[in-house]
């Protein structure tokens, strides 16, 4: 019911949301977000990470979000390794009896995930690549939290 | 006193090594003075002492800077995470 998992493989949203709505047939809502590579001048994109440290801060995450909130179960996905522009990067996904606690659960596990997960995503761009650098906008967002 | 230090992303490509094993030196008891005494072993540590922005972790958890380091540790720098 508390799933947490870094791969390099794709990972299906659907059988994703599914196991989520099937953890207790108390679930009334299942909320969902992924994150994709965005295209545009971005050929690929390499994501990073702390092997050990990762695990150990996304398992924080979800134990922090059922201490807020009401949870039924919680899933995210987090995909490493290079990836093309479309593919799924990240899947974070809560189910609860109501929505509003799967809204915000999930709302404050991808803005905390995307600031204090140890993962750096690489773009490329017409051979050449570069370090994506942190956006103020998202430290603002995981401290509303 | 023995730690393990790794270095991640940009920081890691900036400097020599991904990952070393070192034994400190008297007085060097905090993750700064570590970076510090790290970032001061020659010209190729250098980024290590400079960088802007950089972050740290004990043992596989972030960590601010002036968290004691102790035997056998392992201390991780690197710049603001990018992950989601």
């Amino acid at each position: 019911m508390w799933i947490v998992r870094v791969q390099g493989e794709e990972f299906d949203v659907g059988a994703e949301d599914e196991r989520l709505k099937r953890a207790s047939p108390e679930v009334g809502a299942v909320v969902s977000f992924v994150g994709t590579v965005r295209g545009g001048e971005v050929q690929a994109m390499t994501l990073e990470h702390y092997p050990g440290m990762t695990e150990k801060s996304l398992v924080a995450l979800v134990e922090e979000a059922r201490r807020r909130w009401s949870l039924v179960a919680a899933t995210v996905i987090h995909r490493v390794g290079r990836l093309m522009p479309g593919e799924r990067i990240v899947f974070v996904g809560v189910a609860s009896r109501h929505r509003a606690e799967a809204f915000a659960a999930c709302e404050f596990l991808i803005d905390r995930l995307k600031t204090g997960a140890p993962f750096w995503k690489k773009e490329e761009t017409n051979g050449a690549t570069r370090w994506v650098e942190a956006r103020e906008g998202d430290e603002e967002r995981a401290r509303r939290w | 006193m023995a730690v393990k230090v790794l270095y991640f992303a940009a920081l890691r490509d900036a400097l020599p090594l991904a990952a070393e094993e070192v034994a400190l030196p008297a007085g060097v008891e905090t993750v700064a003075a570590l970076r510090a005494w790290l970032g001061s072993r020659g010209e190729e540590w250098a980024p290590l002492a400079t960088w802007k922005t950089l972050r740290c972790a004990r043992n596989q958890a972030l960590c601010s800077w002036d968290e004691p380091v102790h035997d056998g540790d392992e201390v991780a720098f690197f710049p603001p995470v990018t992950g989601g």
